[in-house]
Protein backbone atom coordinates (compact mmCIF):
# COMPACT_ATOMS: atom_id res chain seq x y z
CA UNK A 1 0.00 0.00 0.00
CA UNK A 2 1.21 3.68 -0.86
CA UNK A 3 1.83 6.10 1.83
CA UNK A 4 -0.94 8.19 2.34
CA UNK A 5 0.76 11.88 2.83
CA UNK A 6 -2.56 13.61 2.33
CA UNK A 7 -5.58 11.39 4.34
CA UNK A 8 -9.35 12.56 3.98
CA UNK A 9 -11.10 10.56 6.36
CA UNK A 10 -14.99 10.54 6.30
CA UNK A 11 -15.50 14.32 5.88
CA UNK A 12 -18.74 15.67 5.49
CA UNK A 13 -20.51 19.04 5.16
CA UNK A 14 -23.53 19.90 5.78
CA UNK A 15 -25.58 23.60 6.11
CA UNK A 16 -28.87 24.52 7.69
CA UNK A 17 -31.86 24.25 4.85
CA UNK A 18 -34.37 26.81 4.66
CA UNK A 19 -36.66 24.30 5.71
CA UNK A 20 -34.87 23.63 9.18
CA UNK A 21 -33.11 20.44 8.20
CA UNK A 22 -30.17 19.92 7.16
CA UNK A 23 -28.89 19.89 3.55
CA UNK A 24 -25.01 17.44 3.04
CA UNK A 25 -23.02 18.84 0.22
CA UNK A 26 -21.35 15.86 0.33
CA UNK A 27 -21.36 12.61 3.00
CA UNK A 28 -18.55 10.21 4.01
CA UNK A 29 -15.97 11.26 1.58
CA UNK A 30 -12.46 9.45 1.57
CA UNK A 31 -9.25 10.49 -0.38
CA UNK A 32 -5.89 9.44 -0.39
CA UNK A 33 -2.90 10.80 -2.07
CA UNK A 34 1.04 10.30 -2.06
CA UNK A 35 4.00 12.42 -0.97
CA UNK A 36 4.49 14.17 -4.64
CA UNK A 37 1.38 13.52 -6.19
CA UNK A 38 -0.33 16.02 -8.58
CA UNK A 39 -4.52 15.35 -7.86
CA UNK A 40 -7.01 17.17 -9.54
CA UNK A 41 -11.07 16.99 -8.91
CA UNK A 42 -13.55 17.62 -11.28
CA UNK A 43 -17.29 17.87 -10.97
CA UNK A 44 -19.97 19.95 -12.03
CA UNK A 45 -20.59 23.39 -9.33
CA UNK A 46 -22.38 22.65 -6.38
CA UNK A 47 -20.91 19.27 -6.02
CA UNK A 48 -18.75 20.66 -3.11
CA UNK A 49 -15.29 21.04 -4.59
CA UNK A 50 -13.93 23.96 -3.24
CA UNK A 51 -15.66 23.14 -0.11
CA UNK A 52 -13.13 20.18 -0.05
CA UNK A 53 -10.40 22.16 -0.88
CA UNK A 54 -11.12 24.91 1.91
CA UNK A 55 -11.28 21.57 4.50
CA UNK A 56 -8.18 20.55 3.28
CA UNK A 57 -6.71 24.14 3.76
CA UNK A 58 -8.28 24.53 7.25
CA UNK A 59 -9.88 27.50 5.65
CA UNK A 60 -13.56 25.53 6.56
CA UNK A 61 -14.32 23.02 8.72
CA UNK A 62 -16.03 19.74 8.26
CA UNK A 63 -19.41 18.31 9.76
CA UNK A 64 -17.77 15.27 10.59
CA UNK A 65 -14.20 13.44 9.68
CA UNK A 66 -10.89 14.21 9.88
CA UNK A 67 -8.21 15.26 7.26
CA UNK A 68 -4.96 14.02 7.74
CA UNK A 69 -1.91 15.56 6.59
CA UNK A 70 2.29 13.84 7.08
CA UNK A 71 0.62 11.68 10.02
CA UNK A 72 -1.20 14.84 11.77
CA UNK A 73 -4.87 15.31 12.13
CA UNK A 74 -4.86 19.34 10.77
CA UNK A 75 -6.20 21.90 12.46
CA UNK A 76 -7.15 25.19 10.84
CA UNK A 77 -4.90 26.48 8.62
CA UNK A 78 -1.26 25.82 8.17
CA UNK A 79 1.90 27.66 6.85
CA UNK A 80 2.38 23.95 5.04
CA UNK A 81 -0.54 23.70 3.27
CA UNK A 82 -0.33 26.72 0.70
CA UNK A 83 -3.28 27.73 -1.42
CA UNK A 84 -3.31 29.26 -4.66
CA UNK A 85 -7.14 31.49 -4.55
CA UNK A 86 -9.29 31.54 -7.75
CA UNK A 87 -9.03 35.53 -7.78
CA UNK A 88 -5.37 35.86 -6.79
CA UNK A 89 -6.56 37.03 -3.81
CA UNK A 90 -3.45 39.80 -3.72
CA UNK A 91 -3.21 42.48 -1.53
CA UNK A 92 -3.94 45.68 -3.94
CA UNK A 93 -1.78 48.16 -2.00
CA UNK A 94 1.34 45.92 -1.90
CA UNK A 95 3.79 45.76 -4.76
CA UNK A 96 4.44 42.21 -6.51
CA UNK A 97 7.69 41.91 -4.09
CA UNK A 98 5.69 43.16 -1.10
CA UNK A 99 3.10 40.55 -1.85
CA UNK A 100 5.54 37.75 -2.21
CA UNK A 101 7.32 38.85 1.06
CA UNK A 102 4.63 39.33 3.02
CA UNK A 103 4.42 35.52 3.43
CA UNK A 104 7.58 35.00 3.61
CA UNK A 105 7.70 37.02 6.79
CA UNK A 106 5.05 35.15 8.01
CA UNK A 107 6.58 32.05 7.86
CA UNK A 108 10.18 33.14 9.31
CA UNK A 109 9.31 35.95 11.67
CA UNK A 110 12.64 36.60 12.52
CA UNK A 111 14.28 36.95 9.15
CA UNK A 112 15.70 40.98 8.66
CA UNK A 113 14.62 42.56 5.29
CA UNK A 114 17.21 41.72 3.08
CA UNK A 115 17.08 38.10 4.08
CA UNK A 116 13.24 38.22 3.02
CA UNK A 117 13.35 40.05 0.54
CA UNK A 118 16.14 37.88 -0.64
CA UNK A 119 14.29 35.12 -0.52
CA UNK A 120 10.92 36.54 -2.26
CA UNK A 121 13.22 37.38 -5.41
CA UNK A 122 14.40 33.73 -5.57
CA UNK A 123 10.15 32.58 -6.39
CA UNK A 124 9.40 36.12 -8.28
CA UNK A 125 12.47 34.91 -10.43
CA UNK A 126 11.00 31.28 -10.82
CA UNK A 127 7.63 32.66 -12.43
CA UNK A 128 9.21 34.64 -14.64
CA UNK A 129 7.91 37.76 -13.20
CA UNK A 130 11.52 39.43 -12.87
CA UNK A 131 11.75 42.84 -13.38
CA UNK A 132 7.61 43.61 -12.19
CA UNK A 133 8.43 43.23 -8.42
CA UNK A 134 7.64 47.06 -8.03
CA UNK A 135 4.66 46.90 -9.92
CA UNK A 136 1.25 46.58 -8.12
CA UNK A 137 -1.16 43.95 -8.58
CA UNK A 138 -3.26 46.60 -10.32
CA UNK A 139 -0.72 47.49 -13.30
CA UNK A 140 -0.29 43.54 -13.77
CA UNK A 141 -2.07 41.68 -16.54
CA UNK A 142 -4.52 38.19 -15.07
CA UNK A 143 -2.08 36.02 -15.98
CA UNK A 144 0.67 37.76 -14.12
CA UNK A 145 -1.32 38.73 -11.11
CA UNK A 146 -1.68 34.65 -10.90
CA UNK A 147 2.10 34.33 -11.29
CA UNK A 148 2.20 36.47 -8.38
CA UNK A 149 -0.36 34.22 -6.20
CA UNK A 150 1.92 30.91 -7.61
CA UNK A 151 4.68 33.02 -6.10
CA UNK A 152 3.67 33.54 -3.10
CA UNK A 153 2.16 30.29 -2.81
CA UNK A 154 5.67 28.37 -3.16
CA UNK A 155 7.84 30.95 -1.00
CA UNK A 156 6.58 29.49 2.06
CA UNK A 157 7.41 25.79 0.35
CA UNK A 158 4.45 24.34 1.46
CA UNK A 159 3.92 20.19 2.01
CA UNK A 160 1.18 20.76 -0.19
CA UNK A 161 0.14 23.05 -2.48
CA UNK A 162 -3.92 23.78 -2.76
CA UNK A 163 -5.49 25.58 -5.96
CA UNK A 164 -8.71 26.38 -6.37
CA UNK A 165 -9.60 26.61 -10.02
CA UNK A 166 -6.45 28.79 -10.35
CA UNK A 167 -6.41 29.85 -14.23
CA UNK A 168 -10.47 29.55 -14.64
CA UNK A 169 -10.51 33.64 -15.13
CA UNK A 170 -7.35 33.71 -17.38
CA UNK A 171 -7.39 33.41 -21.22
CA UNK A 172 -6.32 29.96 -23.30
CA UNK A 173 -2.86 31.36 -24.10
CA UNK A 174 -2.18 32.85 -20.63
CA UNK A 175 -3.72 29.58 -18.92
CA UNK A 176 -1.59 27.27 -21.20
CA UNK A 177 1.56 29.02 -20.24
CA UNK A 178 0.81 28.99 -16.55
CA UNK A 179 -0.01 25.11 -16.35
CA UNK A 180 2.82 24.70 -18.20
CA UNK A 181 4.74 26.71 -15.50
CA UNK A 182 2.95 24.87 -12.52
CA UNK A 183 3.60 21.59 -14.27
CA UNK A 184 7.64 21.64 -14.65
CA UNK A 185 7.71 23.27 -10.68
CA UNK A 186 5.81 21.00 -9.56
CA UNK A 187 7.89 18.35 -11.41
CA UNK A 188 11.39 19.99 -10.20
CA UNK A 189 10.76 20.11 -6.63
CA UNK A 190 8.41 17.02 -6.01
CA UNK A 191 5.77 19.28 -4.74
CA UNK A 192 2.34 17.41 -3.48
CA UNK A 193 -0.45 19.29 -5.29
CA UNK A 194 -4.01 19.10 -5.17
CA UNK A 195 -6.12 20.81 -7.86
CA UNK A 196 -9.67 21.92 -8.20
CA UNK A 197 -10.81 22.45 -11.98
CA UNK A 198 -13.59 22.35 -14.56
CA UNK A 199 -11.17 22.16 -17.68
CA UNK A 200 -10.94 18.02 -18.67
CA UNK A 201 -7.79 18.65 -20.99
CA UNK A 202 -5.80 21.00 -17.71
CA UNK A 203 -6.53 17.60 -15.56
CA UNK A 204 -5.15 15.29 -18.00
CA UNK A 205 -2.26 17.54 -18.04
CA UNK A 206 -1.43 18.16 -14.76
CA UNK A 207 -2.60 15.51 -12.76
CA UNK A 208 -1.81 11.89 -12.11
CA UNK A 209 -4.66 11.14 -10.28
CA UNK A 210 -8.12 12.84 -10.82
CA UNK A 211 -10.81 12.55 -8.84
CA UNK A 212 -14.37 12.21 -10.20
CA UNK A 213 -17.37 13.50 -8.12
CA UNK A 214 -20.74 13.20 -8.66
CA UNK A 215 -23.46 16.14 -8.28
CA UNK A 216 -24.30 17.66 -5.42
CA UNK A 217 -26.77 17.85 -2.92
CA UNK A 218 -24.96 14.98 -2.05
CA UNK A 219 -21.76 14.04 -3.73
CA UNK A 220 -19.64 11.48 -3.55
CA UNK A 221 -16.54 10.61 -4.85
CA UNK A 222 -17.17 8.09 -7.81
CA UNK A 223 -14.45 7.13 -9.27
CA UNK A 224 -9.89 7.60 -9.14
CA UNK A 225 -8.80 7.81 -12.85
CA UNK A 226 -4.93 7.37 -12.70
CA UNK A 227 -3.48 9.26 -15.46
CA UNK A 228 -2.02 6.53 -18.38
CA UNK A 229 0.09 9.24 -19.82
CA UNK A 230 4.37 9.47 -19.19
CA UNK A 231 5.14 11.33 -16.79
CA UNK A 232 7.41 13.18 -19.24
CA UNK A 233 4.18 14.43 -21.26
CA UNK A 234 4.36 17.46 -23.31
CA UNK A 235 1.57 20.04 -23.85
CA UNK A 236 2.41 19.47 -27.78
CA UNK A 237 2.15 15.98 -28.39
CA UNK A 238 -0.35 15.31 -25.68
CA UNK A 239 -3.34 14.82 -27.82
CA UNK A 240 -1.73 12.34 -30.05
CA UNK A 241 -0.85 9.96 -27.10
CA UNK A 242 -3.01 6.81 -27.79
CA UNK A 243 -4.21 6.89 -24.20
CA UNK A 244 -5.31 10.97 -24.45
CA UNK A 245 -8.98 10.39 -25.75
CA UNK A 246 -9.56 7.09 -23.54
CA UNK A 247 -9.04 9.05 -21.04
CA UNK A 248 -10.49 11.84 -22.05
CA UNK A 249 -13.78 10.30 -23.38
CA UNK A 250 -14.16 8.41 -19.38
CA UNK A 251 -13.77 11.67 -17.91
CA UNK A 252 -16.16 13.41 -20.23
CA UNK A 253 -18.95 10.99 -20.16
CA UNK A 254 -18.32 10.80 -16.54
CA UNK A 255 -19.35 14.26 -16.44
CA UNK A 256 -21.77 14.87 -19.21
CA UNK A 257 -24.13 11.78 -17.87
CA UNK A 258 -22.76 9.34 -15.50
CA UNK A 259 -22.47 12.24 -12.55
CA UNK A 260 -26.12 12.34 -12.72
CA UNK A 261 -27.35 8.91 -12.30
CA UNK A 262 -24.15 7.65 -10.43
CA UNK A 263 -26.03 7.14 -6.97
CA UNK A 264 -29.00 5.46 -8.69
CA UNK A 265 -26.87 3.43 -11.13
CA UNK A 266 -24.61 1.95 -8.35
CA UNK A 267 -26.17 1.37 -4.97
CA UNK A 268 -23.11 -0.58 -3.96
CA UNK A 269 -20.81 2.26 -4.02
CA UNK A 270 -18.29 2.10 -0.95
CA UNK A 271 -17.24 5.66 -0.25
CA UNK A 272 -14.00 3.99 1.66
CA UNK A 273 -13.09 2.04 -1.25
CA UNK A 274 -13.41 4.08 -4.72
CA UNK A 275 -12.74 1.97 -7.20
CA UNK A 276 -9.34 2.88 -9.09
CA UNK A 277 -9.74 3.70 -12.94
CA UNK A 278 -6.58 2.86 -15.04
CA UNK A 279 -7.46 2.86 -19.07
CA UNK A 280 -5.35 0.61 -20.78
CA UNK A 281 -5.00 -1.70 -18.11
CA UNK A 282 -6.64 -5.06 -18.33
CA UNK A 283 -9.71 -4.34 -15.77
CA UNK A 284 -11.38 -1.91 -17.85
CA UNK A 285 -11.87 -2.69 -21.33
CA UNK A 286 -12.81 0.80 -23.74
CA UNK A 287 -12.97 -0.25 -27.26
CA UNK A 288 -10.20 2.75 -28.09
CA UNK A 289 -7.93 1.13 -24.89
CA UNK A 290 -7.70 -2.44 -26.93
CA UNK A 291 -6.82 -0.67 -30.25
CA UNK A 292 -4.01 1.79 -28.04
CA UNK A 293 -2.19 -1.14 -26.70
CA UNK A 294 -0.98 -2.44 -29.68
CA UNK A 295 0.57 0.72 -30.50
CA UNK A 296 3.49 -0.24 -32.75
CA UNK A 297 2.12 -3.04 -35.04
CA UNK A 298 -0.74 -0.29 -35.72
CA UNK A 299 1.68 2.47 -36.86
CA UNK A 300 3.22 0.32 -38.90
CA UNK A 301 0.52 -1.19 -40.62
CA UNK A 302 -0.96 2.20 -41.28
CA UNK A 303 2.39 3.37 -42.92
CA UNK A 304 2.69 -0.12 -44.52
CA UNK A 305 -0.65 1.66 -46.18
CA UNK A 306 0.94 4.36 -47.32
CA UNK A 307 3.77 2.24 -48.70
CA UNK A 308 2.24 0.61 -51.66
CA UNK A 309 2.72 3.79 -53.89
CA UNK A 310 5.71 4.29 -53.73
CA UNK A 311 7.78 0.93 -53.03
CA UNK A 312 5.61 -0.58 -56.49
CA UNK B 1 -8.45 69.20 -23.66
CA UNK B 2 -8.14 68.94 -19.72
CA UNK B 3 -6.59 72.09 -19.59
CA UNK B 4 -8.62 73.70 -21.89
CA UNK B 5 -11.65 72.71 -20.10
CA UNK B 6 -9.67 73.95 -16.75
CA UNK B 7 -9.37 77.03 -18.60
CA UNK B 8 -12.30 77.40 -19.55
CA UNK B 9 -13.79 76.47 -16.30
CA UNK B 10 -11.40 79.13 -14.61
CA UNK B 11 -13.01 81.78 -16.64
CA UNK B 12 -16.46 80.72 -16.14
CA UNK B 13 -15.68 80.97 -12.44
CA UNK B 14 -13.84 84.40 -12.30
CA UNK B 15 -16.51 85.75 -14.78
CA UNK B 16 -19.24 84.20 -12.12
CA UNK B 17 -17.42 85.90 -9.23
CA UNK B 18 -16.76 89.10 -11.12
CA UNK B 19 -20.62 89.33 -11.71
CA UNK B 20 -21.69 88.64 -8.09
CA UNK B 21 -19.44 91.63 -6.60
CA UNK B 22 -21.07 93.65 -9.47
CA UNK B 23 -24.28 92.76 -8.73
CA UNK B 24 -23.97 93.26 -4.95
CA UNK B 25 -21.98 96.76 -5.82
CA UNK B 26 -25.23 97.96 -7.28
CA UNK B 27 -27.53 96.48 -4.72
CA UNK B 28 -26.14 98.27 -1.72
CA UNK B 29 -24.92 101.37 -3.53
CA UNK B 30 -27.71 103.50 -2.14
CA UNK B 31 -31.56 104.96 -2.63
CA UNK B 32 -30.48 108.21 -2.78
CA UNK B 33 -33.81 109.50 -1.16
CA UNK B 34 -32.99 111.84 1.70
CA UNK B 35 -35.34 112.92 3.85
CA UNK B 36 -35.68 116.65 5.45
CA UNK B 37 -34.80 116.30 8.77
CA UNK B 38 -33.56 118.33 11.78
CA UNK B 39 -29.66 117.99 12.72
CA UNK B 40 -30.69 116.87 16.33
CA UNK B 41 -33.45 113.99 14.17
CA UNK B 42 -30.75 113.34 11.77
CA UNK B 43 -28.35 112.36 15.43
CA UNK B 44 -30.38 109.84 16.22
CA UNK B 45 -30.82 108.14 13.01
CA UNK B 46 -28.18 105.69 11.22
CA UNK B 47 -26.62 106.27 7.73
CA UNK B 48 -29.71 104.66 5.76
CA UNK B 49 -32.11 107.83 6.95
CA UNK B 50 -29.42 110.96 6.58
CA UNK B 51 -27.20 109.79 4.13
CA UNK B 52 -29.24 107.24 1.85
CA UNK B 53 -26.52 104.53 2.01
CA UNK B 54 -27.28 101.10 2.62
CA UNK B 55 -27.37 99.44 5.79
CA UNK B 56 -25.79 96.49 4.24
CA UNK B 57 -21.80 96.63 3.73
CA UNK B 58 -20.82 96.97 -0.01
CA UNK B 59 -17.79 94.91 -1.40
CA UNK B 60 -15.67 97.51 -0.74
CA UNK B 61 -16.37 98.17 2.63
CA UNK B 62 -16.21 94.68 2.94
CA UNK B 63 -12.74 94.22 1.11
CA UNK B 64 -11.46 97.18 3.21
CA UNK B 65 -12.47 95.54 6.41
CA UNK B 66 -11.07 92.78 5.25
CA UNK B 67 -7.48 94.32 4.34
CA UNK B 68 -7.77 95.90 8.12
CA UNK B 69 -7.80 92.24 9.49
CA UNK B 70 -5.25 90.79 7.12
CA UNK B 71 -2.75 93.16 8.35
CA UNK B 72 -3.56 92.63 12.02
CA UNK B 73 -4.80 89.10 12.46
CA UNK B 74 -3.32 88.27 15.70
CA UNK B 75 -3.74 91.63 18.03
CA UNK B 76 -5.78 91.16 21.33
CA UNK B 77 -6.89 94.61 23.07
CA UNK B 78 -9.03 91.96 25.22
CA UNK B 79 -11.78 89.64 26.24
CA UNK B 80 -14.03 91.42 23.07
CA UNK B 81 -11.40 92.41 20.53
CA UNK B 82 -8.60 89.79 19.60
CA UNK B 83 -7.69 89.57 15.77
CA UNK B 84 -9.54 86.76 13.57
CA UNK B 85 -6.71 85.04 13.54
CA UNK B 86 -6.58 84.63 17.21
CA UNK B 87 -10.24 83.72 17.13
CA UNK B 88 -9.44 80.94 14.62
CA UNK B 89 -7.00 79.55 16.22
CA UNK B 90 -9.43 78.50 18.52
CA UNK B 91 -12.08 77.15 16.91
CA UNK B 92 -9.85 74.95 14.96
CA UNK B 93 -7.76 73.98 18.45
CA UNK B 94 -11.47 73.16 19.56
CA UNK B 95 -11.85 71.21 16.61
CA UNK B 96 -8.82 69.63 17.07
CA UNK B 97 -9.02 68.52 20.03
CA UNK B 98 -12.25 67.25 19.88
CA UNK B 99 -11.59 65.54 16.45
CA UNK B 100 -8.69 64.17 17.73
CA UNK B 101 -9.95 62.40 21.03
CA UNK B 102 -13.00 61.06 18.55
CA UNK B 103 -10.49 59.47 16.85
CA UNK B 104 -8.79 57.83 19.78
CA UNK B 105 -12.16 56.69 20.70
CA UNK B 106 -13.78 55.83 16.97
CA UNK B 107 -11.32 53.95 15.41
CA UNK B 108 -10.70 51.20 18.27
CA UNK B 109 -14.15 50.60 18.75
CA UNK B 110 -15.16 50.82 14.64
CA UNK B 111 -12.19 47.96 14.54
CA UNK B 112 -13.95 45.93 17.46
CA UNK B 113 -17.64 46.68 15.91
CA UNK B 114 -16.68 45.75 12.52
CA UNK B 115 -14.98 42.62 13.62
CA UNK B 116 -17.16 41.05 16.08
CA UNK B 117 -20.90 40.58 15.01
CA UNK B 118 -21.48 40.22 18.62
CA UNK B 119 -20.08 43.60 19.78
CA UNK B 120 -21.72 44.85 16.00
CA UNK B 121 -25.26 43.78 17.46
CA UNK B 122 -24.87 44.59 20.95
CA UNK B 123 -24.13 48.30 20.32
CA UNK B 124 -26.20 48.50 17.18
CA UNK B 125 -29.20 50.18 19.50
CA UNK B 126 -27.58 52.84 21.64
CA UNK B 127 -25.61 54.16 17.90
CA UNK B 128 -28.92 54.38 16.45
CA UNK B 129 -30.06 56.64 19.32
CA UNK B 130 -27.18 58.14 19.89
CA UNK B 131 -26.38 59.63 16.58
CA UNK B 132 -29.29 61.60 15.17
CA UNK B 133 -28.72 63.37 18.59
CA UNK B 134 -28.10 66.77 17.57
CA UNK B 135 -24.88 67.81 19.19
CA UNK B 136 -26.07 71.05 20.59
CA UNK B 137 -28.79 68.88 22.74
CA UNK B 138 -25.82 67.33 24.89
CA UNK B 139 -24.53 71.10 25.69
CA UNK B 140 -26.52 71.93 29.02
CA UNK B 141 -25.65 68.17 30.32
CA UNK B 142 -22.44 68.83 29.12
CA UNK B 143 -22.03 72.32 31.06
CA UNK B 144 -23.91 70.85 33.79
CA UNK B 145 -21.09 67.75 34.26
CA UNK B 146 -18.09 69.61 33.20
CA UNK B 147 -18.73 73.21 34.79
CA UNK B 148 -16.44 74.15 31.88
CA UNK B 149 -17.37 76.00 28.99
CA UNK B 150 -14.37 75.72 26.88
CA UNK B 151 -13.91 71.83 27.56
CA UNK B 152 -18.22 71.41 26.84
CA UNK B 153 -17.67 73.13 23.19
CA UNK B 154 -14.42 70.40 22.93
CA UNK B 155 -17.06 67.75 24.17
CA UNK B 156 -19.86 68.16 21.66
CA UNK B 157 -17.23 68.63 19.01
CA UNK B 158 -16.01 64.92 19.64
CA UNK B 159 -19.75 63.85 20.17
CA UNK B 160 -20.52 65.20 16.75
CA UNK B 161 -17.66 63.70 15.33
CA UNK B 162 -17.59 60.38 16.83
CA UNK B 163 -20.32 58.84 14.91
CA UNK B 164 -19.11 58.95 11.01
CA UNK B 165 -15.97 57.50 11.73
CA UNK B 166 -17.36 55.20 14.07
CA UNK B 167 -19.80 54.11 11.43
CA UNK B 168 -17.27 53.82 8.41
CA UNK B 169 -14.16 52.23 10.49
CA UNK B 170 -16.78 49.63 11.25
CA UNK B 171 -18.82 49.14 7.56
CA UNK B 172 -14.77 49.44 5.92
CA UNK B 173 -13.28 46.89 8.52
CA UNK B 174 -16.80 44.46 8.17
CA UNK B 175 -16.61 44.81 4.59
CA UNK B 176 -12.96 43.66 3.87
CA UNK B 177 -12.56 41.55 1.21
CA UNK B 178 -13.02 37.41 2.40
CA UNK B 179 -10.12 36.56 0.43
CA UNK B 180 -7.84 38.95 1.51
CA UNK B 181 -8.73 37.61 5.18
CA UNK B 182 -8.06 34.20 3.94
CA UNK B 183 -4.65 35.47 2.58
CA UNK B 184 -3.71 35.97 5.94
CA UNK B 185 -5.35 33.02 7.47
CA UNK B 186 -3.06 30.56 5.32
CA UNK B 187 0.11 32.23 6.50
CA UNK B 188 -0.82 31.98 9.87
CA UNK B 189 -0.95 35.64 10.49
CA UNK B 190 -2.01 36.18 14.00
CA UNK B 191 -5.18 38.70 15.09
CA UNK B 192 -2.77 41.80 15.87
CA UNK B 193 -0.62 41.37 13.00
CA UNK B 194 -3.72 40.68 10.73
CA UNK B 195 -5.36 43.53 11.95
CA UNK B 196 -2.35 46.23 11.03
CA UNK B 197 -1.10 44.25 7.78
CA UNK B 198 -4.72 43.18 5.83
CA UNK B 199 -7.58 44.62 7.53
CA UNK B 200 -6.12 48.54 8.27
CA UNK B 201 -4.65 48.90 4.71
CA UNK B 202 -7.86 47.26 2.97
CA UNK B 203 -10.40 49.62 5.37
CA UNK B 204 -8.23 52.75 5.40
CA UNK B 205 -10.41 54.55 2.64
CA UNK B 206 -13.43 53.72 3.94
CA UNK B 207 -12.00 54.98 7.28
CA UNK B 208 -11.07 58.23 6.18
CA UNK B 209 -14.11 58.82 4.09
CA UNK B 210 -15.72 58.82 7.84
CA UNK B 211 -13.18 61.46 9.16
CA UNK B 212 -13.55 63.27 5.93
CA UNK B 213 -17.26 63.56 7.11
CA UNK B 214 -16.85 64.20 10.47
CA UNK B 215 -13.94 67.24 10.03
CA UNK B 216 -16.99 68.88 7.71
CA UNK B 217 -19.28 67.93 10.59
CA UNK B 218 -17.36 69.14 13.43
CA UNK B 219 -16.30 72.43 11.48
CA UNK B 220 -20.23 73.39 11.21
CA UNK B 221 -20.92 72.57 14.68
CA UNK B 222 -18.45 74.40 16.16
CA UNK B 223 -19.18 77.64 15.09
CA UNK B 224 -23.07 77.53 16.77
CA UNK B 225 -21.12 76.06 19.76
CA UNK B 226 -19.09 79.05 19.83
CA UNK B 227 -22.11 81.15 19.71
CA UNK B 228 -23.58 79.34 23.10
CA UNK B 229 -20.59 79.30 24.30
CA UNK B 230 -19.36 82.60 24.15
CA UNK B 231 -15.85 84.10 25.15
CA UNK B 232 -13.64 82.93 22.09
CA UNK B 233 -13.54 81.39 18.96
CA UNK B 234 -15.18 81.77 15.07
CA UNK B 235 -18.61 81.51 16.61
CA UNK B 236 -18.39 83.76 19.22
CA UNK B 237 -16.88 86.43 17.09
CA UNK B 238 -19.86 86.53 14.45
CA UNK B 239 -22.26 86.66 17.50
CA UNK B 240 -20.14 89.70 19.13
CA UNK B 241 -20.04 91.51 15.71
CA UNK B 242 -24.28 90.49 15.47
CA UNK B 243 -24.48 92.60 18.49
CA UNK B 244 -22.26 95.28 17.54
CA UNK B 245 -24.16 95.68 14.31
CA UNK B 246 -20.94 95.39 12.59
CA UNK B 247 -22.36 93.21 9.54
CA UNK B 248 -19.27 93.79 7.21
CA UNK B 249 -17.04 91.87 9.86
CA UNK B 250 -20.17 88.87 10.34
CA UNK B 251 -19.81 88.50 6.42
CA UNK B 252 -15.86 88.36 6.67
CA UNK B 253 -16.37 85.45 9.23
CA UNK B 254 -18.94 83.97 6.94
CA UNK B 255 -16.38 84.04 4.77
CA UNK B 256 -13.39 82.81 6.64
CA UNK B 257 -14.99 79.95 8.16
CA UNK B 258 -15.73 78.65 4.64
CA UNK B 259 -12.26 79.18 3.73
CA UNK B 260 -11.27 77.06 7.02
CA UNK B 261 -13.86 74.29 6.37
CA UNK B 262 -12.28 74.07 2.98
CA UNK B 263 -8.92 73.63 3.71
CA UNK B 264 -9.91 71.18 6.70
CA UNK B 265 -11.46 68.69 3.67
CA UNK B 266 -8.36 69.37 1.19
CA UNK B 267 -6.11 68.45 4.02
CA UNK B 268 -8.52 65.13 4.48
CA UNK B 269 -9.16 64.49 0.95
CA UNK B 270 -5.35 64.52 0.26
CA UNK B 271 -5.01 62.03 3.11
CA UNK B 272 -8.07 59.66 1.58
CA UNK B 273 -5.98 59.71 -1.77
CA UNK B 274 -2.42 58.79 -0.10
CA UNK B 275 -4.39 55.67 1.13
CA UNK B 276 -6.35 54.81 -1.94
CA UNK B 277 -5.51 51.62 -3.57
CA UNK B 278 -6.08 51.05 -7.54
CA UNK B 279 -7.59 47.73 -7.95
Amino acid sequence: MMDKFISIEGIAKRYRGAAGGEIAVFEDLWLSMARGEFGCVIGHSGCGKTTVLNILAGLDEPSEGVVIVDGQAIEGTSLDRAVIFQSHALLPWRTVLGNVAYAVSSKWRDWDRAKVKAHAQIFIDLVGLTGAEHKRPSELSGGMKQRVGIARALSITPKIMLMDEPFSALDALTRGTLQDEVRRICLETGQTAFMITHDVDEAIYLADKIFLMTNGPGAVLAEIVENPLPKNRGRADLHRHPYYYAVRNHIVDFLVSRSKTFAADMPSHDPRDVPVVRIGKSELVIASVSDAQQEDPKLESWQGISRPSTSS
Amino acid sequence: MTTSLRFRAAIVSIALFLGFIAVWHIATRGSGVVANMSPEYAKLMGATATQGKSAMPGPIDVGGKLWEHLKRPFYDNGPNDKGLGIQLGYSIARVGLGYFLAVLVAIPLGFLIGMSPLISTALDPFIQILKPISPLAWMPLALYTIKDSGLSAIFVIFICSVWPMLLNTAFGVAAVRKEWINVARTLEVGTVRRAFTVILPAAAPTILTGMRISIGIAWLVIVAAEMLVGGTGIGYFVWNEWNNLSITNVIIAILLIGLVGMLLDQVLARFTRMVTFPE
